[in-house]
């Protein structure tokens, strides 16, 4: 897996998101939660506006100074008994991960919840090399046994009912409980622990490493991120490059910024912090631990107008406020960040080619930029990404170049804008029946498949003025 | 107080009605008030849509419709807040920029205006009926104005408003994306029908003609029977 998932169309995409109904009252559902929760626990606060400011100035101070602070990190792992590795590719950590696995001459990974893990195709790469990977977080879970990619950076499985979850447990593992989701819970953790238990190296995300101590920090609500981290012997912490926090103070302000954007918890459940290898007088901790940076597109981004993309901590709140989103799913983003951070981020870091529809599918409405708690401008950014593919990718079709073109002649040329406007009713007449178009020709077809479209006026705005002006000049 | 009216190609076009209402209105308030007849469109349909270069034609041309203009006003939150995007779209040309700048800082959306700077709550209109309100996007969250529709309406005599769920949710219009997207945009639009239909509100009213077009349009395909309204043919009912 990368980025990327799957080979289908986004017109396909899309078809599937908004045919598949089930889905649709799950994301509905959860989108109501998530929002609610979000609200009110800014709410509480009292003053969300200047903790979103402190979000975005420590994230953006972090990006300004990213190369200090990695070099900080680094020597701090080092001092404390771990190995660091740069990986500028996807497959430079890839092949460092697989290396460290046939040293070990290991035969099972556990893991918890990484999305960069997912962006650069880990688990593959491990699988090839003869390791079996299990997935440890509950919905991440779900989904490798269904082989089926994330639909939210937050709830991976949130396109899945109880139902479906009990019916790929009974498939892929036997279950023969019912679909209460305590049961299933407990179901998936007497399996995983199995797994802990005999798990030779343990590779987690992080959520953020404090490049001050060197550690690195895992935000969970499961408590399986204590479990990947203190079990097994080898430690694999993989984070993308931009995940640091300067300090642990900083780390105060990200995560409850974190916690509350997310799903409007005021805490989680567990902050779990790996700080180097054990010590001889320590009971846990892995014996050899090593951090792998990933760049993986992340430097290109940096020092251009979207490094505030860069600042995102994957709350997913611009997901959960998303009305596009709650309508189509994250599966038909074709990435394996939807929502509106995705559409910003997957071009960015995959190029346009494979999604050059993403920056389309929003409205502006700016529902995320408002919901996203480090101020990241999306809805600017999904502009910024459309000036792209119009003038420098130069994607977009030679009919709506053309289209355009006449747009800007018709808008700086007050004589054409005026014909145009008093020829409006006359040319649509033959598509008009009382007063509305009900099945437009040409560029107004997809308007008309979904609602009528009024039919221009008899007389204009402009003409009633000027006879108004007339009549009072007399 | 001169007031130059930034009626829109949309309400100059298909609803010249909110403009007379915006225009009667205004006088009411004793604004002087005149039409500078060579403005044309904002340029939002192109400038969203990544045809940058080609919006920036027409962003010329209307600020030098409005240059000689005291104050701008336009009854539409999304048209207003593209005149305010100017000057950043204008960045590269510091002289244009600079005129954008004018013109930006001039430029008021039609309640921002009646209470910010007219300084009045209360327009003295009566219209009996039940109505719902629909918060556009751009003149919420971009443009920044929240209260002054509220306000207004609620001061209106006889006017009935219920609130309507999920108000904050995008309707699906977009401007080309109720296009290029039409399939999403005809389910989103379909949810804010469905909302505008549990208020049973004879009335729908909004701020900007594009999203009253939208859901004005999808509710009459669906047989529902809810009337659209722009707040200014509202604020000027007698």
């Amino acid at each position: 897996m990368s980025i990327k998932i799957g080979q289908k169309s986004y017109g396909d995409r899309i078809q599937d998101g908004l045919s598949n109904s089930f889905m649709r009252k799950a994301v509905s559902g959860a989108q109501g939660r998530f929002r609610s929760g979000r609200l009110k626990a800014a709410e509480e606060l009292g003053d969300w506006e200047d903790w979103r400011t402190l979000g975005e100035e420590i994230r953006s101070h972090t990006m300004e100074n990213l190369d200090y602070y990695l070099h900080q990190l680094s020597e701090q792992v080092e001092n404390r008994g771990g190995t660091v590795f740069f990986a500028k590719t996807a497959e430079e950590a890839n092949e460092y991960i697989q290396e460290i696995a046939k040293k070990k001459q290991a035969k099972k990974v556990v893991k918890s919840k990484s999305m960069v893990t997912e962006e650069i195709g880990l688990n593959k790469a491990l699988e090839k090399s003869g390791c079996e990977v299990v997935e440890s977080d509950l919905g991440e879970w779900i989904l490798q046994l269904d082989e089926d990619p994330p639909s939210h950076i937050v709830t991976p499985a949130l396109h899945k009912n109880k139902e479906q979850i009990r019916e790929t447990f009974m498939k892929k593992k036997g279950y023969t409980g019912s679909d209460d989701p305590v049961e299933l819970a407990a179901y998936a953790r007497e399996q995983l622990r199995q797994d802990f238990l005999e798990a030779d190296i343990g590779v987690t995300g992080c959520n953020f490493a404090v490049a001050e101590s060197g550690a690195i920090t895992l935000v969970t609500n499961e408590g399986n991120a204590r479990m990947v981290t203190s079990l097994p012997d080898t430690q694999i912490s993989v984070m993308g490059m931009e995940r640091i926090v300067p300090t642990w103070e900083d780390l105060e302000v990200v995560v409850s910024l974190l916690t509350r954007a997310a799903v409007g918890q005021k805490l989680t459940s567990y902050i779990t912090a790996l700080t180097g290898t054990r010590l001889e007088d320590e009971v846990d901790g892995p014996e050899d631990f090593h951090l792998v940076i990933v760049d993986n597109g992340r430097s290109k981004i940096l020092g251009t107008e979207f490094q505030s993309a860069l600042h995102c901590i994957r709350c997913a709140a611009c997901i959960n406020a998303c009305p596009v989103y709650r309508h189509v799913g994250g599966h038909s983003y074709g990435s394996i960040y939807p929502g509106p951070i995705g559409a910003v981020l997957t071009p960015l870091l995959d190029g346009y080619e494979d999604h050059k529809d993403l920056p389309y599918a929003s409205t502006l409405c700016a529902a995320c930029t408002e919901a996203c708690p480090v101020k990241i401008p999306l809805h600017e950014h999904l502009i910024r990404h459309r000036e792209i593919i119009v003038e420098r990718e130069k994607m977009t079709t030679k009919a709506e170049k053309m289209m355009m073109m006449g747009f800007a002649k018709w808008a700086s040329t007050p004589a054409a804008y005026k014909l145009s406007t008093k020829m409006a009713r006359t040319t649509l007449k033959p598509w008009t029946k009382d007063e509305y178009i009900e099945k437009g020709p040409g560029p107004m077809k997809g308007w008309t498949e979904q609602r009528d479209f009024p039919a221009p006026s008899k007389e204009r705005f402009r003409d009633w003025y000027r006879q108004r002006e007339q009549r009072s000049d007399h | 107080m001169k007031v130059s009216l930034f009626i829109t190609c949309l309400c100059d076009t298909f609803t010249p009605d909110v403009g007379k209402d915006t225009v009667e209105l205004l006088e009411r308030f004793g604004c002087e008030v005149d039409f500078p007849a060579r403005q044309t469109c904002c340029g939002q349909p192109a400038y969203n849509s990544g045809y940058k270069s080609e919006s920036i034609k027409g962003l010329k041309q209307m600020i030098k419709a409005f240059e000689q203009s005291e104050y701008v006003v336009g009854p539409s939150g999304s048209c207003v807040h593209m005149i305010k995007e100017y000057p950043k779209v204008l960045a590269d040309e510091p002289e244009w920029a600079e005129r954008a700048r004018k013109l930006a800082g001039k430029t008021y959306e039609l309640t921002q205006f009646i209470v910010e700077v007219l300084n009045v709550k209360d327009v003295g209109s009566t219209f009996t009926g039940t109505a719902t309100y629909h918060p556009s996007c751009h003149m919420t969250r971009l443009l920044g104005v929240k209260d002054a529709p509220r306000i207004l309406l609620e001061n209106v005599e006889g006017l009935n408003l219920i609130d309507l769920p999920l108000k904050e949710d995008c309707c699906g219009f977009g401007g080309t994306f109720a296009v290029k997207n039409s399939l999403i945009s005809g389910e989103m639009v379909q949810e804010k029908a469905e909302h505008i239909g549990e208020t049973q509100a004879d009335y729908l009213i909004g701020g900007d003609m594009g999203c009253l077009m939208n859901m004005g349009g999808r509710l009459r395909r669906n047989g529902q029977e809810v009337k659209f309204l722009h707040i200014a043919q509202v604020l000027n009912a007698q």
